[in-house]
């Protein structure tokens, strides 16, 4: 109990005197969890608006797997980004193993399928009301999709933000790709998991600390989107 | 012309070319949704120039119809022809179609409008826009967001939205049902000033006040045929099918 009173001290002197370390770390997390959801939402939400408006063959099977693969476990990611980067692998020329853009690509393969089915969703919902008008006045396919991505732009950024929260929580494929190198590929979740298991718990509550912080200002700004949304929609 | 119109409307100002004509011509006409025959075989020819009120019963398939004149439904059997040609894309794009519940963009009233002409090559947009605003009396309202907007506001957007590019023909499906009279004034007023452009207006009503103020001719739909195609006049005078006689009276319920 003693213990665990000190290491919430320690943890709150570490972040209120702003520690270095952990700030580099913090750091590393946003940058690398950033870049992977700018990726994703570049090929998710053209690709899911596409699954929901357009018409065509394999559609509800892409539809279905980008469902399933909502559900990809981090570490399986991790693996095969692992095989496909390391020097017997594919891409072993690249040299990207336990680099940050390794956990970029881990992540982005983790959330991509996400930012699609969801979009997919959100899109499908609103095309569902805008179809015929849209039709009637001969919008043209790309301009519709536009449209459509615009016009719920608010349910789209609580879907990102969804995605951002994936990303910035996982471990498994950070780890296995990363390396967890110290000032190299160190992020928040691999500290705290080597952190804990040193027993350094002051250094893993205060990352703890910042990534609940972290995941409670996406989900508060989550609802504050709905928020926005829904007064927009009938204030 | 009914006193209601012949206020001094601001509807006049930009002179726009007058269209070229756009007979319609449907054959054996059809739809079938399941096993249900909503439509069972439609014959009808209009001329483009006279203002075309489709009356029938609910339920008779005049929304049905509306759209596959429009080409929004395909037909189960027969065709749909506008000046002789089968219904495509730059058919459509000579039409307007104002749903009875109109469907707006999660957009400001003035980007509702602007959506439309973006769609195309229109010049003097700016001019356009403005004009549309004030016809529909939403000048105040434009930066408003169109779904904040009352039922009757919604629609005279709705209606300004479709007359913006400057259709040649014109379909409502009861464009004023339930709506404010200042609205439904609005709205009457746009409808016949469309009319005197030469714009060919297809107008589903239950209003038998403004069907014998705006119409020139009465098609009457029942059961999924036309069992009436005469002018206005003589078929609120004397309608010829029990049927139009029936709903006339209010014996079939709207
Ligand atoms: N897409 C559809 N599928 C099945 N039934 C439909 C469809 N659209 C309309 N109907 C039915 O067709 C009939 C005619 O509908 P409608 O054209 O809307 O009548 P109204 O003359 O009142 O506008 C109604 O019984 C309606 O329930
Ligand atoms: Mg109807």
């Amino acid at each position: 109990m003693q213990d665990f009173a000190q290491s919430f001290y320690l943890a709150g002197q570490l972040l209120i005197s702003g520690d270095p370390e952990l700030g580099e770390v913090v750091a590393l997390s946003l940058r690398v969890t950033a870049s992977a959801l700018a990726i994703s939402a570049l090929i998710g939400l053209p690709l899911g608006a596409l699954l929901a408006v357009a018409r065509f063959q394999g559609r509800t099977a892409l539809t279905v797997l980008a469902n399933a693969l909502m559900g990809l476990p981090p570490v399986v990611v991790g693996l095969t980004v692992y095989m496909l980067l390391s020097n017997a692998g594919p891409l072993g020329v690249l040299q990207l193993l336990y680099t940050p853009t390794a956990m970029i690509i881990a992540q982005s393969i983790l959330i991509t399928p996400i930012i699609i089915a969801l979009t997919r969703q959100v899109i499908a919902d609103l095309n569902a009301e805008y179809s015929e008008t849209f039709r009637s006045l001969v919008v043209p396919g790309h301009t519709a999709i536009i449209a459509l991505l615009w016009d719920a732009r608010f349910s789209i950024l609580t879907v990102l933000l969804a995605g951002f929260g994936r990303a910035i929580a996982e471990v498994g494929a950070v780890m296995i790709v990363g390396g967890n190198i110290n000032h190299v590929t160190r992020v928040m979740t691999t500290a705290i998991a080597l952190e804990t298991s040193r027993g350094e718990l002051a250094l893993a509550l205060a990352l703890g600390m910042v990534l609940l912080l972290i995941a409670l200002s996406v989900n508060g700004a989550v609802s504050l989107l709905k928020g926005v949304d829904r007064s927009t929609a009938h204030a | 012309m009914p006193e209601i119109l012949s206020f001094p409307t601001r509807t006049e100002h930009t002179p726009s070319k007058v269209p070229s004509p756009m007979p319609l011509s449907v054959r054996h006409l059809a739809f079938q949704a399941g096993h249900t025959s909503i439509l069972k075989g439609v014959d009808l020819d209009l001329e483009t120039d006279a203002l075309t009120v489709l009356m029938g019963p609910n339920g008779a398939g005049k929304s049905v119809l509306l759209r596959l004149l429009h080409g929004l439904l395909a037909p189960s059997f027969g065709e749909v022809r506008w000046n002789g040609l089968p219904l495509d894309k730059s058919l459509r794009r000579q039409q307007a179609l104002v749903f009875q519940k109109p469907v707006l963009l999660r957009r400001s009233v003035r980007a509702n409008l602007s959506f439309a002409l973006g769609l195309r090559p229109v010049p003097n947009r700016a001019e356009k826009l403005a004009h549309a605003l004030a016809t529909a009396g939403l000048e105040h309202l434009s930066k408003r967001q169109a779904r904040v907007l009352s039922g009757g506001e919604q629609q005279r957007l709705a209606l300004a939205r479709a007359l913006i590019l400057d259709p040649k023909v014109l379909m409502l499906d009861e464009p004023t049902a339930n709506l404010d009279p200042a609205s439904t004034l609005f709205i009457e007023q746009a409808i016949a000033s469309a009319r005197r452009r030469g714009v060919k207006v297809i107008l589903v009503t239950h209003d038998q006040h403004q069907a014998r103020r705006l119409g020139e001719e009465v098609v009457f739909l029942h059961d999924g045929k036309i069992t009436e195609h005469s002018d206005a006049e003589s078929f609120f005078d004397s309608p010829k099918s029990a049927a139009a006689r029936a709903y006339l009276s209010g014996d079939i319920l709207v």
